[in-house]
């Protein structure tokens, strides 16, 4: 199996307690936490009134998305995008379900348009005025993984970068107990196709194994989250590892190598 | 990359597809009716999840998906929506073709790459509809249906694939956008051939979703007539298999995609059709056509009063008169995520048959419409045939399907 190669431009991440990637790394590392971490995000690419009103899965989808593009240098106007989650917005669809069994015509039509898979992706784009194309993904469990192999051929189709944005959020009401997920999780890298020597350079090679439940610093921390399976790769790029293993589908598996500039 | 950057991509040979919308099951029945200019909606009878309310409205629903039996290797996945993907599966052949797919490049380097807007939810619906001490009852405690990929993971299951697997959820603008990602895929290497598709199933979500945004008709809808006042939704599923063309090889081609964002508002299109524009350039740019060179485009055409005024000046932008354009969605109503798909079969069928649809339930064109939007069917050869799907979030993607040379 051939692999892919790309390089990282910038990486964004929060996480409740651990709001900001420098402050992830330094938990991975040290197992410190920061004093006074916000509660959650509020994505500066919102406008005020916005930024109090979006779902918490868009909320923290754009706050990741721009400190990856902030640390990359890159402006978000001209990246092509890739958001991935497993379930979207559970608390959105656990409103518009329990609306829909109860009163149908009284559900929000600012919420159902909010409910869409691409609701972060479309307030990125607006936000940032990018004509450039972007995608909302999921692949269940395997969701970071299929999104990384879509940046990747995005990268390989001639993009010379490409956001790829990661996020899953808590569910609420009786829908929990089919879609586990507590709290909120996101990440971002700005992937280049011809990396600076400094950058951190990505190998990715599909290949046919089971990847373990992840088990480094931020992988047992957030562990409650739906979108845990992206952890493995952001506990080795804290931590200075070689190599990654990410759950890609029953039985498969991206092995991901980390060279640091 | 701007779309001027566009570069030309290599074609992809369309190996097999179908569809299956309220006009039937299969390619067969798509055709026939639109031939005979026979709409497949009817009065709305899907009653709101608690059963106790009914939207005055239109819909194109599938006959027969509620008497659909899964095997039973695959129950844990029944639902309405993977009844329909079962049901278009069946049709043309596709499940043989995916098997000889299989044999022909390992199951493991063939992609999966589906789209849909809601998925299963429906299911979700009527859990919450049917709670048991405030609990899902029994028979809906499956976590794999309550959840987007639902329908990837479920098509995954009932091929055998095992190649990337990946659920877009772009919503109606979903499965054409499947025919760009598995070509990227390919061009990538990660996969020698694909299972692009859709699906989407009518829901309470999306009946009382759009009818809350003001944008259902109550009456048949009338795309791009100056009486037009909303949509009408239907559901439907379609797959087709994308593998590299062949030197020499005769039969039908992907030969361009573009995608774009309008970066203007979450449910209302840009109002100069600015996204749509980029996205239908860069689709030419790739297949390295000219707009002339294109007989019949397939456009969104929700009927929406907004959708039809920007896209009639997005066409008029771009095409010549001579360009036959038109919306199918008289015909089968609003399919939402598994549109890109059932119009590309359609787009596909034209190319095939030379059969050019007008549209059904219009009959005043709108003052705005230019001379490429046609109320009328028309038949003659077709050598480029172009889909438009736009969706939420300005999320914009056309597709140009041709014949090998």
């Amino acid at each position: 199996m051939s692999s892919l190669r790309a390089g990282i431009a910038g990486i964004g991440f929060w996480a409740n307690g651990l709001p900001g990637w420098n402050d992830a790394v330094a938990f991975a590392r040290a197992g410190t936490l920061p004093e006074n971490a916000p509660a959650k995000p509020s994505p500066l690419l919102l406008a005020p009134n916005e930024r109090r009103r979006a779902p918490e899965s868009v909320a923290v989808a754009l706050e990741v998305a721009l400190a990856a593009c902030t640390a990359s240098g890159r402006d978000p106007s001209t990246l092509p995008s890739v958001f991935a989650s497993t379930h979207g917005d559970l608390a959105i669809t656990d409103y518009v379900a329990s609306t829909l069994a109860s009163e149908p015509r009284a559900l929000s039509p600012t919420r159902f348009h909010n409910s869409v898979h691409n609701a972060a992706a479309g307030y990125w784009t607006i936000g940032n005025g990018c004509t450039a194309p972007t995608t909302a993904i999921s692949a269940y469990d395997a969701s970071f993984a299929q999104g990384l192999l879509e940046a990747l051929s995005l990268l390989a189709s001639g993009h010379e970068a490409v956001l790829l944005a990661a996020f899953d959020a808590s569910a609420t009401g009786p829908l929990a107990t089919v879609s586990p997920s507590q709290g909120l999780l996101g990440a971002a890298l700005v992937l280049v196709a011809e990396p600076p020597s400094a950058a951190t350079r990505l190998r990715v090679t599909p290949v046919a194994a089971s990847a373990p439940a992840a088990a480094g610093a931020l992988g047992r921390r957030f562990s409650d989250n739906a979108m845990r399976p992206m952890l493995p790769l952001f506990d080795a790029l804290a931590t200075g590892g070689d190599a990654a293993l990410l759950h890609a589908g029953p039985g498969r598996a991206l092995r991901v190598e980390c060279a640091h500039g | 990359m701007t779309s001027a950057q566009a570069r030309t991509m290599p074609p992809l040979s369309v190996g097999n597809y179908t569809a299956t919308t309220a006009l039937g099951a299969g390619r067969d029945a798509q055709l026939e009716a639109l031939r005979a200019r026979r709409s497949g909606l009817r009065a709305n009878d899907m009653r709101s999840p608690g059963g106790h309310d009914l939207l005055e409205t239109w819909i194109g629903r599938v006959e027969g998906v509620e008497a659909v039996a899964l095997p039973a290797t695959l129950a844990d996945w029944d639902c309405r929506n993977n009844r329909l993907a079962w049901l278009a599966l069946q049709q043309d052949g596709m499940m043989e073709s995916i098997a000889a797919l299989r044999d022909a490049h390992g199951a493991e380097r063939v992609a999966i790459v589906v789209g849909t807007s809601t998925s299963s939810i429906g299911a979700t619906e009527e859990a919450y509809a049917r709670l048991q001490d405030g609990r899902f009852p029994a028979d809906l405690q499956r976590p794999r249906i309550h959840t987007p990929h639902s329908l990837g993971a479920f098509v995954e299951a009932a091929t055998g694939l095992r190649g990337p697997c990946i659920t877009v959820a772009t919503a109606c603008s979903s499965s054409a956008k499947v025919f760009a990602q598995a070509a990227r895929l390919i061009e990538a290497g990660l996969a020698d051939a694909a299972l692009v598709g859709g699906v989407d199933t009518l829901c309470g979500s999306v009946l009382y979703g759009f009818n809350a945004l003001g944008l259902v008709s109550p009456r048949p809808c009338r795309p791009f007539d100056a009486r037009r006042d909303g949509l009408s939704l239907g559901e439907a599923g379609g797959f087709a298999i994308l593998e590299r063309a062949a030197p020499g090889e005769r039969g039908l081609q992907l030969r361009g995609y573009g995608e774009s964002s309008d970066a203007h508002h979450m449910s209302a299109p840009h109002p100069e059709g600015l996204g749509a524009q980029l996205a239908m350039r860069e689709a030419l740019q790739r297949a390295g056509l000219e707009a002339g060179d294109i007989d019949y485009l397939n456009l969104h055409g929700t009927a929406t009063p907004a959708n039809d005024k920007v896209e009639a000046l997005a066409v008029a932008a771009l095409f010549p008169p001579s360009l036959h354009a038109s919306s199918t969605k008289g015909w089968t109503g609003h399919t939402l995520g598994a549109a890109g798909i059932v119009e590309s079969a359609f787009a596909l069928l034209a190319l095939e048959h030379g059969l050019l649809p007008g549209m059904l339930g219009s009959s005043e064109h709108d003052p705005g419409n230019g001379p490429q939007l046609r109320f009328d069917n028309a038949q003659r050869e077709v050598a480029f045939a172009m889909n438009n799907s736009f969706g939420f979030g300005g999320n914009n993607c056309s597709l140009v399907f041709g014949r090998a040379a």
